[in-house]
């Protein structure tokens, strides 16, 4: 099962409520929590990285409780300042996101291939391959 | 005898803003066209250039004497150790050192995020770099520590001396074992599921003299962005014929270039530091190598295409590191750039490792710099062993075989 990654936002009213106690006792949500904050009017955003079977079911929850949920999608980007063309990341993707546009050779990066394996982050000799949320 | 042009002749020309100047990649067209004649008449240089990973590559510097003196016997350059066994104030700093608490490949494969060819970058950019120095102590040089933040100007010198750089020919490298392997190639994947190669083929510098009619020692170079030369013929210069699989001689392949250079002068657009995963890391140099077209003999090997020129396929999970012979032959640059090649039957894809761009854009900056009289040829003051001196490579014996 694939995670998924979401942002949570709570006003004053639903900050102090246990909500992660039930994801995970009611809906057997594996929950990994990546960041929480609260400010001093006590909003709170909270970044996590869910997997379970009851998914839906407990973003319906969280709607109930008044809490917005955002999906979060992690993308990938090619600086192209950074690049060097060397063309090493184009036979470790696994989706033909990263190619040599040829004659020139030169790399490209077509995001909507991408499927965020991150193959190419541990490969480019230079880290031109960044993520970003 | 046909055309010969001497060195003087092509600097009048170049002065005089009249000589002609094409890339290693423009002037394949113009010699199919009018002939080799009649392009030899009217080239006078061709320029090549390669960018790409070069592990035997590092600076010397000199950071100049504090007060009191110190010998320092070990130096750090952002915490990656610098060889201080020289004089007092002057050390060298390595592109494949790793810094000092690098985890390495203990929890394989390691990412190796920064070490001496970044470094290197980072002082061609002009960045502070934290600087550290030990010593033991003596009555002249008493200090014996130190550590402060240097950048390039603030050094007296520092000049990159690469003892092997530009590789005439290398390896196409492929994986014949069942796991994935991690290698100063890449990334290589089990059943030959992918094969890279590392030179620009025919923009490559030495594959475009490759019997050294015009490079020898003192020839002025494009080197990092500022103006090098070649020092002596790398290490491990083993110029060699390279065969096809029925054992016909192709080319020579297996010289290589020690090259000298003020880094003072280089940008870091074209000296670029390197992790390469689970290997280590390196430093990516830019060279470029002007060709004077003395003779039709220079401009045959000049004008040569992708498709006359070939790289030796090598199994990097048993053949290289278990310095076996290979059996896998021989492919040619135009169909490693095309991005598959076929190899036991089977259609692999291909990436190369050096920067195809990147070369032809130092080919292109080469050319304007002649043209703009900027930079004049220089007359090797010796000449490079060629194929004809038939040097043998030496393998180092190991106790107990
Ligand atoms: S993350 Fe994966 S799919 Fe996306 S570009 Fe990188 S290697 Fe290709
Ligand atoms: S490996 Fe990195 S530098 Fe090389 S082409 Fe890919 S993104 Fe660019």
């Amino acid at each position: 099962m694939s995670s998924k990654k979401i942002i949570l936002r709570f006003c004053k009213d639903t900050s102090d409520k246990p909500v992660i106690y039930h994801l995970v006792k009611d809906y057997d949500w594996i929950v990994n929590i990546i960041k929480a904050r609260i400010n001093p009017d006590k909003e709170g955003t909270m970044v996590l990285e869910v997997t379970g079977a009851n998914y839906d079911q407990g973003i319906k929850f969280l709607e109930a409780q008044n809490i917005k949920v955002q999906m979060l999608a992690e993308q990938i980007k090619h600086n192209q300042e950074c690049c060097t063309s060397c063309g090493i990341c184009t036979t470790a993707c696994p989706t033909g996101a990263l190619y040599l546009e040829r004659p020139a050779m030169q790399v490209v990066f077509d995001s909507d291939k991408c499927v965020i394996c991150r193959q190419c982050l541990k490969v480019c000799p230079v880290k031109a391959m960044e993520v970003c949320f | 005898m046909g055309i010969e042009k001497t060195y003087a002749e092509i600097n009048a020309k170049i002065k005089s803003g009249q000589a002609v100047i094409v890339t290693a990649e423009e002037i394949i067209p113009l010699v199919q066209e009018k002939g080799l004649t009649q392009a030899t008449k009217e080239v006078d240089v061709v320029t090549t250039g390669t960018f790409g990973p070069m592990c035997s590559s590092g600076a010397f510097l000199n950071f100049g004497h504090a007060n009191p003196r110190m010998r320092m016997s070990k130096v750090w350059l952002n915490n990656v150790p610098a060889y201080a066994g020289i004089a007092a104030a002057d050390a060298y700093i390595g592109a494949t050192e790793t810094k000092e608490d690098d985890p390495l490949n203990s929890n394989f494969p390691g990412e190796f995020r920064y070490g001496g060819g970044h470094v290197i970058e980072d002082l061609v950019s002009g960045k502070p770099v934290h600087f550290k120095a030990k010593s033991y102590g003596t009555d002249c040089y008493p200090r014996r520590e130190l550590e402060t933040k240097i950048t390039i100007n603030d050094v007296n010198e520092v000049f990159l001396f690469n003892p092997r750089n530009a590789y005439q020919n290398y390896n196409c490298a492929v994986n014949l074992s069942k796991k994935t392997i991690y290698t100063y190639m890449g990334m290589l994947q089990p059943d030959i599921a992918n094969a890279h190669y590392s030179t620009s083929g025919q923009l490559s510098p030495l594959l475009k003299d490759p019997h050294f009619l015009t490079i020898g020692v003192g020839t002025r170079i494009f080197l990092g962005g500022g103006v090098g030369y070649v020092a002596w013929h790398g290490t491990q210069h083993f110029p060699g014929m390279l065969n096809d699989n029925q054992g016909q001689e192709l080319h020579p392949s297996g010289g290589t270039l020690a090259v000298i250079g003020d880094l003072k002068q280089m940008k870091s657009r074209y000296i670029r530091g390197n992790s390469f995963l689970g290997y280590g890391c390196t430093l990516m140099v830019g060279i470029g190598v002007p060709l004077p077209i003395l003779n039709e003999e220079v401009m045959r090997w000049a004008a040569r295409t992708d498709q006359e020129l070939y790289a030796p396929v090598v199994d990097y999970s048993d053949e290289y590191p278990n310095l076996k012979s290979g059996k896998l032959g021989v492919v040619s640059y135009a169909d490693l750039k095309s991005g598959q090649i076929m190899l036991k039957g089977k259609q692999v894809k291909t990436a190369p490792l050096s920067s195809y761009p990147m070369a032809v854009e130092i080919a292109n900056e080469l050319k304007a710099w002649i043209k703009a009289g900027k930079f004049e040829l220089s007359q090797p003051v010796q000449n490079l062993p060629a194929v004809k001196d038939n040097i043998v490579a030496k393998s180092l014996v190991t106790s107990g075989q």
